[in-house]
């Protein structure tokens, strides 16, 4: 176990590596100059940036200059705001990113078990025809489209009763992530109650339900205990994948919402070509992703004792 | 002893008069087989329907409904689909010097009839006060007083007119009077007036946007009938039917060019490396594994930034390139698997044996045998191909405008989603539509094609 840990943690590092040299090649291939464009760039403060990143210093030297700062956790300073290091600008934004991730991914991990539960126990009858078209809608619909339509609703709502049921936008409360977040985990709930109903389908008539029904075992206890915890099983792994498509989603939901998080830094970054705060939210994004998949196939191996980890 | 007596009749064969062995349905080839699965699959069929019907609306739509995407109507932005198109005919315009025609009634009212020319507003002065301020608003103005855009100020309570010209469309206006008090703060003095507006078009645009000609025989107060927009107009007034077929060319070229490509790519390393094997196996896939933990979309927009975008030039190819450099793995891996698991199969080890090349043995069984799964991933590789160009397109970041897309124009109608949700509805539709025609014509050749991926439904 300790063995296996140490070697997916070495190939992390190796792929962090390998993601923020791809960065770094791809950022330099980009035409043009980023201090050429910058209007309020001085003299001293020009020779300053190119003394730190050693731009007057061939590719090679700047790509170890570059690592270096990237091994010693230092990301840059921003291009585009003063005094801005891009390591503040992940310490501020990224915790509320980080909130709404984690809040999307309760609700898309309880709801899919949940509703993909349900549809197996009542296969092709009404719960799972209705919930199972839903679930279609949630594969085929655009984030961002349900992003607008929820917050449409939210304005009609407001509308309806006269008062500020929930807030249309913006970040603070609770009650500002709850709609975001759901919105956010809508397409990963979709995914996962497909996979969970699935693999339920599966269990429900395995030998060892059927053991459990003749040994007399009350039905709710043999689906907490029996199969919904053999069902689960699938669904964790896809946890990892998930992970990296809810960070991603939430671009557009940060978008949509207007929430401070990285995700709309990251988009506002590279409309204005903030070179720095470009690669090193995309280091960091990437980093923070190799590494979840790493901590959720450990997870795998801990709840499943049939997953041998070498 | 009895001579045996032969007749030549007893050496002819026996004819069979009943057949052994019959086969009693004609033998299906896998193809066959797998077309008359996906025929019992209702869902399947209706997908298959929708996508013939897309492919049909993106190539014969703009033969049917040729107007040009690009074009702007004017007199018809933001309108609805099945919105009235009628306008009537006036006067150029001419200017009011804050005398009223009508009859005078008191309170905020209208000095003429409101019109999309414009909306002429008179009200009672009130003394004391040092002037007013003129608001406009969409919505109701509510007990929140939401007054909306600020026209104007007169600085003085002699000054009781004022005529709107900004910007005014057929429709639904709310009209306040704001007292201001000599420190130039609110004064209690608030009313607010509901404006119909009427659509009107004068002489001379009626006759530049070729309407009418020069010899019609029209007066003042008949009314033309504008050009129809069977799916309304967006904030430019370009025709949204035109833009959308015009779009589904960006999005479904973009949708079906990039998975081909990517799955053609992934389909040769991955041979490659499941027929060499060994050591070039490894590395290849090692390589591979790296570029599947590139964070997708934030390397689709680092593409974008790299490849850039010209002037003039619509993005597509850029972002077709960075698709096919990120997404080529998981193909690959797939083909891979297969390839080795049929290296074992006992019919590769006979064609060897009867002397067949590596080429041959690729072509003619390993990559046909493979063809199954590598249909799948590509049907189900459309609808991703198709929200990841939107995604993009939404967040600004994919196909350059004023090149149409149903992201892009996602992007445009979200903006004006509580005014004219059609913007946003009708490209939003298609995308969905699209994915999930998609989605289910991939679960039903899934399920017609590969026995071993039968989903449990």
């Amino acid at each position: 176990m300790l063995r296996y840990s140490l070697k997916r943690l070495v190939q992390g590092v190796i792929t962090v590596w390998f993601i923020a040299t791809a960065t770094f090649i791809a950022m330099h291939s980009v035409p043009g100059n980023p201090l050429a464009n910058e209007k309020a760039v001085t003299a001293e403060i020009r020779a300053n940036l190119e003394a730190k990143y050693g731009l007057d210093k061939p590719p090679f030297e700047q790509y170890l200059i570059y690592m270096g700062n990237l091994a010693r956790g230092d990301f840059g300073i921003s291009f585009t705001q003063q005094n801005r290091e891009v390591n503040d600008i992940i310490r501020e934004h990224f915790p509320v990113s980080a909130t709404l991730g984690i809040l999307a991914i309760v609700f898309a991990g309880l709801g899919g078990v949940l509703w993909g539960a349900l549809t197996a126990l009542y296969r092709n009858r009404l719960p799972d025809i209705v919930i199972m078209f839903l679930v279609i809608l949630g594969i085929s619909v655009p984030s961002f489209v349900v992003a607008a339509i929820s917050q449409l609703s939210i304005v009609n709502l407001n509308a309806l009763f006269d008062m500020s049921l929930l807030p249309v936008a913006g970040w603070g409360t609770i009650w500002h992530m709850l709609v975001p977040s759901l919105v956010l985990g809508l397409g990963t709930m979709a995914y996962l109650t497909r996979l969970m109903r699935s693999s339920m389908l599966e269990i429900v008539n395995a030998d060892f339900v059927r053991t459990a029904k003749s040994k007399g075992l009350p039905a709710t206890r043999i689906f907490t205990n029996h199969q919904l915890r053999n069902a689960i099983l699938p669904v964790i792994t896809v946890l990892g994948p998930s992970i990296a498509a809810i960070t991603t989603g939430g671009f557009v939901v940060e978008f949509v919402f207007a929430i401070p998080g990285l995700g709309r830094y990251f988009v506002q970054a590279v409309q204005q070509l903030d070179y720095t705060v470009i690669m090193g939210t995309t280091v960091f994004y990437g980093a923070f992703l190799v590494f979840m998949v790493i901590v959720v196939d450990l997870l795998y191996g801990l709840v499943d004792p049939r997953v041998r980890l070498e | 002893m009895t001579e045996a007596t032969f007749d030549p009749k007893d050496f002819e064969p026996i004819v069979h008069t009943r057949q052994v062995q019959s086969i009693s349905r004609p033998s299906l080839s896998y193809w066959q087989d797998a077309w008359i699965r996906l025929k019992a699959n209702t869902r399947a069929l209706v997908s298959l329907y929708i996508v013939i019907g897309l492919m049909a609306f993106t190539i014969l739509g703009p033969i049917v409904w040729s107007i040009d995407p690009s074009l702007q109507d004017l007199d018809q932005i933001s309108i609805p689909p099945g919105a009235d198109r009628e306008a009537t005919l006036v006067q150029s315009y001419i200017p009011w010097d804050g005398t009223t025609l009508l009859e005078v009634s008191p309170g905020l009212r209208l000095a003429e009839p409101a019109t999309t020319q414009s909306v002429r507003l008179l009200w009672d002065p009130i003394d004391g006060l040092s002037g007013y301020r003129i608001f406009r608003n969409l919505f109701p103005v509510g007990p929140e007083r939401a007054l909306g855009l600020p026209l104007a100020e007169n600085f003085s309570s002699r000054d009781v007119a004022f005529e709107d010209r900004l910007d005014l469309r057929p429709g639904r206006y709310y009209y306040s009077v704001l007292g201001v008090n000599e420190s130039g703060d609110e004064s209690g003095y608030l009313e607010t007036l509901v404006v119909n507006v009427a659509r009107v078009i004068t002489f001379d645009e009626a006759l530049s946007r070729g309407l009418i000609d020069e010899t019609a025989d029209l007066k003042e107060g008949d009314t033309l009938t504008l050009g129809l927009h069977p799916l309304g107009t967006d904030y430019l007034g370009r025709d949204l039917l035109a833009r959308l077929m015009s779009g589904a060319r960006v999005s479904l070229f973009i949708g079906i060019c990039a998975p081909f490509l990517f799955v053609a790519f992934g389909v040769i390393y991955g041979s490659a490396a499941g027929f060499v094997g060994g050591r070039f196996d490894q590395g290849m896939m090692r390589f591979a594994d790296f570029v599947v933990a590139l964070p997708f979309l934030l390397f689709m927009i680092l593409f974008k930034i790299v490849f850039g975008i010209g002037p003039g030039e619509s993005g597509i190819a850029p972002m077709l390139l960075a698709m096919v450099i990120l997404l080529w793995p998981a193909t690959a891996r797939l083909v891979r698997g297969q390839i080795l698991q049929i290296r074992q199969e006992a019919y590769i080890s006979a064609s060897q044996l009867l002397g067949a090349k590596t080429n041959y043995l690729v072509l003619r069984h390993m990559i046909p045998n493979t063809m199954g799964v590598i249909l799948v991933t590509l049907t189900f590789a459309v609808p991703s191909a198709i929200f990841t160009e939107a995604f993009l397109s939404f967040i600004g970041m994919g196909v350059a405008p004023p090149t149409p897309s149903w992201g892009s124009m996602c992007n445009e109608g979200i903006k004006t989603m509580l005014t004219h949700p059609h913007e946003l509805i009708f490209p939003a539709l298609l995308i969905s539509i699209t994915v999930l025609a998609f989605n289910l014509l991939g679960d039903g050749l899934r399920d017609a094609l590969d026995a071993r991926m039968r989903s449990t439904e």
